[in-house]
């Protein structure tokens, strides 16, 4: 994992003392509201509907055990003993107190954490694969371009105004686990005649018009990645509309330009921008790759797993992946039980976590896009015993990718821009496919919820989503089909009108018995509706 | 409280004095070729001064409202292409934003609202260094790592 050094260490530092210093100009009224506003934002502080929310980074979902206790520490100390992962890697808490959150910034940097750039109008916490590092398939473990990003976009001078909020997620396998083409930027490292460089796609998001990133370069060296994004950045800034914050979003500027226009300006700047000497030396990004050097594995180690437990069984056939070296696994930790709130934890829940991580996972663990917890290098030989302590704190769902592992955002129940709850609705699937059994024979179904059109629960990348609408004063659900935020990438079509709270679950059940009663063998429920298209589902909903 | 502010060097190495030039619009300046003043409005590109930076003195960035950020990139071009000038940010500019202000070329700032000079004398030294390169001299921290 990276460490801080002491560079990395003073900015974070002085970034604390900053806000609590605006902090104290708030609170003893030398700024307004208004004008403390933008400032908070910066540090990640929301004003939600019944308190003051806090996103706090978690730079590519990466984390060591210290970090994620610190995050327990901050859930029983400054909240209501619970956190939120979110569906960008990061945790919110959902309680906190406007005179505290100086201090929370401060136990944060204590353990290398932040909460800088969460908000606003500037570039994003980057995201990345869950699996970097560990999976077969990829061409380089992407984190240390994403560290090198990291540093590149925080305190940016000339990206911290610009007219929409931006993310860029980082991925290296042709596997995509972290809707790559539904960011600002989407970057996939790829290997061209043995030097690896970035594809870069330019233009994807959700929101209230969902888009799939062009491919806009097939290629940029290493050691020219900051120049191009500087570039692609720049023309953002300049040409992105701000008239209207809705179309302001990069993926808008892309579409009206045109992809070969905004390509081709984006060279222009590009040329001029590699002769400035703004990318870091080739030795800079080494030094941060020396960080994510592979944990020192055992060898000799049995690929054998005791399966003689069926729950135990169970639970490995759906949550353990495969890693790439003999005896070691992959293991995904559900934050969907049965009933439960999408991605909370509870403090003892995420400390219990950071002790697995401690003791069986080389100190480290990530956060999923999917609102689930990573452990990448467990021995074989103790995932039995990692199971059995997950299954003590609740934690031993096994539903990884299954109908009621749902993504939600927090929806009404929090949330000042939602028209809809999204938590019971999640809460009543999950209830109604609470047979596991019933799940595993449905296969792959990835369900998204979203409170509003903004998108934060992805409902657009669902095989099934569900957007949450307001209609006369009335929560009314709407149903969309067909999307994916995997290498597959494809956007839901909504069926039709909307459903009410308990019409919306029936819809839902009733989409996968069309699915049931239409597929072939093998065959993925967003494969089934690519295929036999809307028409048998639309009968189905509306006769 | 501070109406004007200039981070120019001047010979006696005090605050530079404010340069009284009238600042002509973009659209008028082509038309002018004694002007030497021009006031840049967000929207508008500065790549248009640069064939004639070096009759120019003066160059104004209005930024009407904080969150518009386009400014930024317009003064970052413009000392990319050598202009030496005076750059100054006029406007919504509070004591949070000087100090971006001032990585992106800008060396003076007539605000809306005047500033209290404890923040900006804060503003100016709180982060003991930077992540990138721009163009004021701070030297990155990956060229401090690798000397």
């Amino acid at each position: 994992m990276y460490r801080y050094d002491q560079y990395d260490q003073a900015m974070v530092d002085a970034r604390v003392a900053e806000f609590r210093d605006q902090t104290e100009r708030r609170l003893s009224g030398q700024l307004s509201e208004a004008q403390f506003r933008p400032l908070r934002l910066m540090n990640g502080l929301y004003l939600q509907l019944h308190a003051y929310m806090l996103r706090v980074a978690v730079p590519y979902g990466t984390l060591s055990g210290r970090q994620m206790h610190m995050l327990a520490h901050i859930a029983r100390k400054y909240d209501r003993d619970y956190g939120h992962f979110t569906t960008r890697q990061n945790i919110q808490y959902n309680w906190i107190k406007l005179a505290d959150a100086p201090d929370i910034l401060a136990d944060l940097a204590s353990v290398e954490m932040h909460a800088i750039q969460t908000s606003g109008n500037c570039i994003r916490n980057i995201s990345s694969d869950q699996y970097a590092g560990v999976a077969a398939d990829e061409v380089a473990d992407p984190r240390p371009l994403s560290e090198l990003l990291r540093q590149w976009s925080s305190f940016h001078p000339e990206f911290t105004y610009l007219p929409r909020k931006f993310k860029i997620a980082v991925i290296s396998s042709k596997t995509d686990r972290a809707a790559m083409r539904l960011h600002d930027i989407g970057i996939e490292l790829v290997k061209k005649d043995d030097e690896i460089g970035a594809k870069v796609f330019v233009g994807g998001g959700m929101g209230r018009t969902p888009m799939i990133a062009p491919e806009i370069r097939d290629f940029v060296p290493f050691n020219e990645v900051v120049s191009y994004l500087e570039a692609c950045l720049r023309v953002y800034n300049r040409y992105g509309r701000r008239d209207n914050k809705y179309k302001a979003r990069i993926k808008i500027l892309v579409h009206e330009m045109g992809a070969d226009e905004y390509r081709r300006q984006v060279e222009e700047e590009f040329a001029h921008m590699k002769t400035l000497g703004l990318d870091p030396p080739v030795a800079e990004l080494e030094r941060i790759a020396a960080h994510f050097a592979p944990p020192p594995y055992e060898t000799g180690l049995s690929d054998e797993i005791d399966l003689s437990d069926r729950d135990f069984a169970a639970w490995v056939g759906s949550q353990v992946a495969p890693h790439k070296v003999p005896g070691y696994a992959i293991v995904n930790i559900s934050l969907k039980p049965i009933g439960g709130i999408p991605g909370d934890a509870s403090s003892a829940q995420i400390d219990l976590i950071a002790d697995l991580a401690e003791k069986y996972s080389f100190d480290e663990l990530r956060v999923t896009h999917a609102q689930n917890i990573v452990l990448a290098h467990v021995k074989k030989s103790d995932l039995y015993a990692v199971w059995k302590a997950l299954e003590e704190a609740d934690l031993g769902t096994a539903n990884l990718d299954l109908i009621s592992d749902i993504i939600a955002c927090p929806g009404l129940d929090y949330c000042s821009l939602a028209n809809a709850r999204s938590i019971p609705v999640a809460q009543k699937i999950a209830k109604r496919f609470s047979d596991l059994d019933r799940q595993k024979e449905l296969g792959e179904l990835k369900l998204k919820i979203s409170g509003c059109i903004n998108a934060c629960g992805h409902h657009h990348a669902g095989n099934i989503g569900i957007l949450g609408v307001d209609r006369k004063g009335v929560e009314n659900y709407q149903l969309l089909l067909g999307g994916s935020g995997a290498e597959d990438v494809s956007l839901g079509q909504i069926t039709g009108p909307g459903f009410d709270e308990d019409g919306i679950v029936d819809a839902v059940e009733k989409a996968t018995n069309v699915y049931l009663a239409n597929r072939t063998e093998g065959e993925r429920f967003v494969e089934t509706f690519r295929r036999i298209g809307m028409a048998p589902f639309k009968e189905a909903l509306y006769g | 409280m501070i109406e004007f502010l200039s981070l120019r060097p001047t010979q006696d190495g005090g605050a530079g004095e404010a340069a009284e030039l009238p600042a002509v619009t973009l659209e008028s300046f082509a038309g002018q070729s004694n002007a030497t003043a021009v006031r840049i409005e967000p929207g508008e590109d500065a790549r248009e001064l640069l064939p004639h930076l070096d009759r120019i003195a003066l160059v104004e960035v209005n930024f009407p409202v904080f969150g518009d950020g386009r400014g930024y990139s317009a003064a970052r071009i413009l000392r990319e292409a050598g202009y030496a000038g005076e750059l100054r940010a006029v406007g919504d500019v509070a004591v949070d934003q000087l100090s971006h202000m001032v990585r992106c070329g800008f060396d003076s700032f007539t605000p809306d609202k005047p500033l209290d000079p404890a923040l900006v004398e804060q503003a100016l030294t709180r982060f003991p260094t930077r992540y990138q390169k721009t163009v004021d001299p701070t030297v990155p921290v990956w060229a401090l790592r690798h000397g």
